[in-house]
């Protein structure tokens, strides 16, 4: 079998990699991700009034503390809108500075849910509590294990942005990265809204 | 031997063809009771209807087959023909009116044999409280203060009215020659109306998987003439044993093969007890509590559960500790 | 160090495990010493275990597919003896414990690893050549399903000597399935086989979904896709709208059970029912997963051997995508007797039987396909008839079960095994094989043996009848499923009979192999050198048996529904013309190395080995993102090279001519 290596990858020729299908693919991919969350959110819903005798959302969440949280990510969303953009102008230095300031962002929102859940366990409020503390635990922890992902991809799109440069593989995957980034902010504000203001309400 | 094994074949395959045209000793076919009988006439008129359209399917299908296999060069041959919209418009229709008549059926039937639904009758109904556990059943009369496990009586022609929960997983209580069957789940009551027109003996079993005991899971319902039913719990209130908490405990334990037994003397709670031990909702904690100060070896029970179930604290114990 | 792992984890007091295991490890180790004699581990590595070609990942699947139903048969016959055996309370041969973890082992085996991989190999060989593509979207993906599709085959078989499977039913119910009632790890290799599966197949449904969606050679419309095609693009869109549900809800039985959770346990507010209609949210259009591609694949039979076009193609795409919708509504019948209260119940009964106005015009559909046609009687075809005949019956009880009140004494009777068993065996196993007998020739270059397929056909149809309508009436007679024995002697004959007819189906099943096998050896009798040797309509058939690793030299432009018959009959044969430079995937050995990690992840996670699952979840990830660095994925094949393999298949074809 001879072949001949492909020096031409990305010319005229090369539909298999074009854009479309990966996005479309990746849209996909949201979709089923968000039945996960779906199906969380159901069980969550189920689940909400059986504490077991055990604190309920209003004794426990601490509104102005999840306002933050939801800020940075929120924010995070913001910055990595800049990375596009700059990404589109194609000025691969301020696409690294901004997925950075991302990062640290998302690393707040991270770091400040983990604070969150060793009060919690330290209070009592653990997930093994009851099952309404279960479905809160498991629904906000995926969420935060999804925002972890994120920022372990996000790092590595820095570095292949540096690397590489933009060229349409990496600014494919930055714009399947930035589709992922803004569908967990919105699972964050379905979050927000009907687990911790609805707890608290 | 070759021989033997042919002739109990060819016997078995014989009795087998003769009771599937006798069918008089198909258990679900030949029901005892109101429900059982409505269940059955339900069955065979959803097959009848279904048949209308499955018989000709079939036949038309080896009709087919073999008119137009490739040797039978006398049959039309038509190879480009792959429409038709009035046969089109037939296949859909078939179907669907044979659906909209089975809907409708569906529809009564799931409201007027609804296990839930009470049944009409001048006589006063038998209550019997059923509770599922590793492996038997326990029934409980609270109307004659008696319990027994894997054994179950009651007049005939009376509506038996019970209701159900578990004290493990889950299972199904179901005694096919009297209809319907229904869950058996921890931490709530499920209802079922049953009522016997014929008095014997039937079997009654879990319709559900619950683990290794679960094949020795039945029991045994009779249903008796009045007199008979005034006797059965004349007996049960004379059992030495009586269904106290240890008692229950002990009961509890997973066990197979357990022989029927009868108690006099049953807490008048002991049913509600069973499945406020479940309910975990902030408004039953009162109900569980009720509990506690209702069995004074409530303590015991829980730890009892904890060990079983392997979970680390039952709900009363738990919200004793946080108190 | 090793968790709860230990040497007592092996049954070494059970001779029939002790046996199968000896027998498996001394076929493995000539398996691998011929392997290794004839020095074919650089040929499996390069040309097949790191392969992305569709057609090659099909062909493993189907192998996996066909190991797996001897293993589930395995499970089935030995309940049917168990059962024939231990009437009057009898002991019989198998304890509790032995025989409940067969029946859940028998039913996962089955839909998750024997119909699965089945319906998904056989999607992976045709649908890019129905649609005149040369590979999937994501060909490293696709290898990456089936890898870890393969990990939970090796997860499972190896649960039956390392520890224990579960003994739970093959959905797992809580509270049974909890911490409290299933102590021992069998629970947890269900969750992480099915889980690590699982992934794949939601991968795969991403990966076709796209494929079909994109990648449809130009001019051909939705309008315009072979029905198998369509099919199994119904079946992806469910894949991926209903797998993760399943995902969802097995982890939150894992976080019961590993973390100390409350979701579905009876203590501290748990609710089991919110896992029944989770897993059956799930469970129902999985069942159309399975059976959807195969109704697509007797389609594309009967029209072939009825030499016409299927009758009524906008029907059946219509009835194909209402069942794909309405699967979705119906899980409920699954319990009407949990107690949801009669207008609930009613709601899922009708909507159940709403499903069988579309089934019903599919079977219309096939009949007047026939209807003035050429019968060749090959074996797809006598697979395809006695589905039809078989699966109305299936049809028909299954209606008859989703009228909440009759579902009230026939709920989880032998009737209920029975009606399944009906429509998986008559419309799954059934479709799977008759697709297996008209597809080879395409993947392999050569016919089937008929008289070895058409005697196979006959014993399954005989044995399925003599197996399950004993069990039908024993539903009648009041048993319920998954009985270890019974005390009532009535129900001892219709298992006998029940027990012969599983001996037929095996005798079947041996037959299928022997025809594998046979036509193995005569292959160079039955050579299909016209890569077209049924007479088909479809674009599959216009390439080359088997086709070259690019499928097609040019794409075709397709201007109609039967685009490749049209060309046959206007006389307009293979175009010759100038040949273009080819652009394919490479191969990439990542798939089986991430999956090599995944087994490490989900053993270490069973065992509680947490080491060991680190360095496996340390490793998928790791080797994901190394790949992700690689960007020697994919190179020309030369004009000239196709050329050459073009040309060598038309001098085949003229030779024939």
């Amino acid at each position: 079998m001879s072949t001949t290596v492909a020096t031409h990858i990305h010319d005229a020729h090369a539909h298999h990699d074009d854009g479309s299908k990966t996005l479309l693919g990746f849209w996909i991919y949201l979709m089923s991700d968000c039945l996960i969350f779906s199906v969380l959110f159901a069980t969550f819903g189920v689940l909400a009034a059986n504490t077991a005798g055990g604190p309920s959302g209003k004794e426990l969440f601490e509104l102005p503390y999840v306002f933050g949280e939801t800020m940075l990510l929120l924010i995070s969303s913001f910055t990595f809108g800049g990375a596009m953009l700059a990404m589109n102008a194609g000025r691969k230095n301020q696409v690294v500075a901004w997925l950075l300031v991302t990062f640290v962002f998302g690393a707040g929102f991270i770091g400040m849910e983990l604070y969150e859940f060793a009060k919690l366990i330290h209070e009592g409020a653990g997930p093994n509590r009851s099952a309404f503390l279960s479905a809160y635990f498991t629904l906000v922890g995926t969420h935060g294990l999804h925002v972890t992902c994120g920022l372990i991809w996000i790092l590595i799109m820095t570095h292949m942005v540096a690397r590489f440069g933009l060229d349409g593989v990496v600014k494919r995957r930055l714009s399947c990265l930035s589709l992922f980034w803004h569908f967990l902010d919105l699972v964050w504000i379905c979050v927000f809204t009907f687990v911790y203001l609805r707890g608290v309400l | 031997m070759s021989k033997h094994l042919i002739t109990s074949a060819m016997r078995a395959l014989g009795a087998g063809a003769v009771v599937l045209l006798g069918g008089c000793s198909m258990e679900v076919l030949s029901p005892k009771g109101d429900i059982g009988e409505q269940e059955r006439t339900l069955i065979l008129i959803a097959l009848g209807l279904m048949m209308l359209v499955a018989v000709p399917v079939i036949i038309l299908t080896l009709v087919f087959a073999w008119r137009y296999r490739a040797s039978n060069t006398k049959a039309t041959y038509a190879p480009k023909w792959a429409h038709s919209t009035a046969i089109e418009v037939v296949v859909w229709a078939i179907p669907a009116i044979i659906v909209t008549i089975l809907a409708v059926l569906a529809w009564r039937t799931s409201h007027s044999l609804d296990p839930y639904k009470p049944l009409e009758s001048q006589a006063k109904p038998v209550h019997v409280e059923v509770v599922a556990m590793d492996w038997k059943w326990l029934f409980i009369y609270p109307d004659y203060g008696v319990a027994t496990v894997n054994e179950l009586a009651f007049p005939t022609d009376v509506p038996v009215n019970f209701s159900i929960t578990s004290d493990s997983v889950m299972n199904s209580f179901f005694i096919p020659q009297l209809g319907s069957q229904i869950y058996a789940m921890t931490g709530m009551t499920t209802k079922l109306h049953l009522i016997a027109r014929e008095p014997g003996t039937y079997a009654g079993l879990s319709a559900n998987y619950s683990g290794a005991g679960f094949s020795d899971m039945h029991f045994k319902a009779i249903a008796t003439s009045e007199q008979g039913f005034a006797d059965w719990i004349k007996q049960a209130k004379a059992a030495p044993q009586s269904l106290t908490a240890e008692v229950y405990q002990a009961l509890s334990k997973p066990s197979e093969k357990t022989p029927v037994t009868y108690y006099a003397n049953v807490p008048a709670t002991l049913f509600d007890d069973i499945v406020n031990k479940y309910m975990a909702a902030p408004h039953e904690e009162g109900a569980a509590m009720h509990e506690g100060m209702h069995m004074s070896a409530d303590h015991t029970m829980s730890a009892d559960g904890m060990h079983m179930a392997g979970m680390p604290m039952s709900t009363t114990e738990k919200a004793k500790a946080s108190e | 160090m090793f968790g709860k792992l230990s040497l007592d984890a092996v049954p070494y007091h059970e001779p029939i495990i002790m046996g199968t295991l000896a027998i498996i490890v001394l076929g493995g180790i000539a398996v691998l010493a011929a392997i290794t004699r004839y020095g074919k581990w650089g040929y499996l590595w390069k040309e097949w275990f790191t392969s992305v070609d569709h057609k090659r990942i099909g062909v493993m699947y189907i192998i996996m597919a066909l190991v797996m139903l001897l293993r589930g048969f395995a499970d089935a016959i030995m309940m049917r003896l168990q059962q024939a055996l231990a009437s009057n309370d009898a002991a019989g041969y198998l304890p509790p414990h032995h025989y409940d973890q067969i029946f859940t082992a028998h039913g996962v085996i089955m839909i998750f690893f024997m119909a699965m991989p089945f319906i998904i190999g056989l999607m992976n060989i045709i649908v890019p050549l129905q649609i005149g593509a040369r590979d999937v979207a994501y060909p490293f993906l696709n290898s990456l399903s089936f890898w870890l599709s393969a990990v939970g085959v090796i997860l499972i078989m190896l649960s039956m000597f390392v520890g224990d499977f579960a003994a739970t039913g093959w959905l797992a119910y809580p509270p049974l399935s909890e911490l409290g009632y299933s102590p021992t790890v069998g629970v947890d290799y269900y969750i992480w086989a099915l889980q690590i599966s699982g992934l794949g197949t939601t991968l795969t449904g991403i990966n076709f979904i796209v494929t079909i969606l994109r990648m449809r050679a130009p001019g051909m419309s939705l309008m315009q896709m072979p029905v198998f095609t369509w099919t199994a693009l119904v079946a992806n869109v469910l894949i991926v709208a209903a797998f993760p549900v399943l995902t969802a809800t097995l982890a939150l039985l894992t976080a019961d059970r590993y973390l100390d959770m409350h979701f579905f346990t009876n203590e501290l507010g748990g609710n089991a029912m919110m896992y029944i209609n989770l897993i059956w949210v799930w469970g129902h259009p999985e069942v159309y997963i399975l059976i959807l591609p195969c109704f697509g694949a007797f389609s594309e039979i009967i029209s072939t051997f009825s030499g016409k076009p299927l009758f009524g193609y906008k029907s059946m795409v219509y009835a194909t995508v209402s069942i794909g919708v309405l699967s979705f509504m119906v899980w409920l019948h699954h319990f009407f007797t949990m107690g949801s209260g009669a207008n609930v119940n009613a709601f899922f009964g009708i909507m159940t039987m709403i499903i069988s106005v579309p089934t019903g015009v599919k079977l219309f559909n096939w009949l007047f396909t026939m209807y003035r046609g050429r019968i060749r009687f090959t074996a797809p075809v006598y697979w395809t008839i006695g589905f039809m005949v078989t699966f109305v019956i299936g049809g028909v009880t299954g209606v008859l079960m989703a009228v909440p009140a009759a579902d009230f004494v026939l709920h989880n009777s032998l009737f209920l095994i029975a009606h399944f068993h009906n429509v998986i065996i008559g419309g799954v196993v059934f479709g799977c094989i008759a697709a297996m007998n008209f597809w080879f020739p395409k993947a392999f270059g050569f016919t089937l043996n008929e008289k070895l397929g058409k005697a196979s056909f006959w014993c399954w149809l005989v044995g399925f009848y003599l197996a399950f309508m004993p069990v039908y009436v024993l539903g009648f007679k009041g048993m319920t499923r998954r009985m270890n024995h019974y005390a009532n002697p009535e129900w001892h004959p219709y298992l006998v009979v029940a027990f012969i007819g599983a001996v037929v189906i095996m005798a079947g099943i041996a037959l299928t192999v022997l025809q594998l096998a046979v036509s193995i050896k005569d292959r160079k009798k039955n050579l299909d050198l016209t890569g077209d040797p049924w007479g088909g309509r479809t674009l599959e058939w216009s390439t080359s048996s088997p086709p070259p690793f690019y499928n097609f030299a040019h794409v075709p432009k397709i201007t109609s529904l039967e685009h490749y018959w049209d060309e046959k009959e206007s006389g307009k044969a293979a175009q010759v013309g100038r040949y273009e430079d080819i652009h394919m995937p490479r191969n990439t050995g990542a798939g089986v190395i991430i999956a090599g990690f995944g087994f490490l992840l989900t053993f270490g996670l069973v065992w509680h080995i947490w080491w060991l699952a680190i360095i496996g979840l340390a490793g998928m990830i790791g080797t994901f993102i190394a790949r992700s660095y690689d960007r020697d994925v994919d190179y020309y094949v030369s004009a000239k090279e196709v050329e050459r393999i073009e040309s060598a298949h038309f001098t085949q074809m003229k030779e024939v001519a």
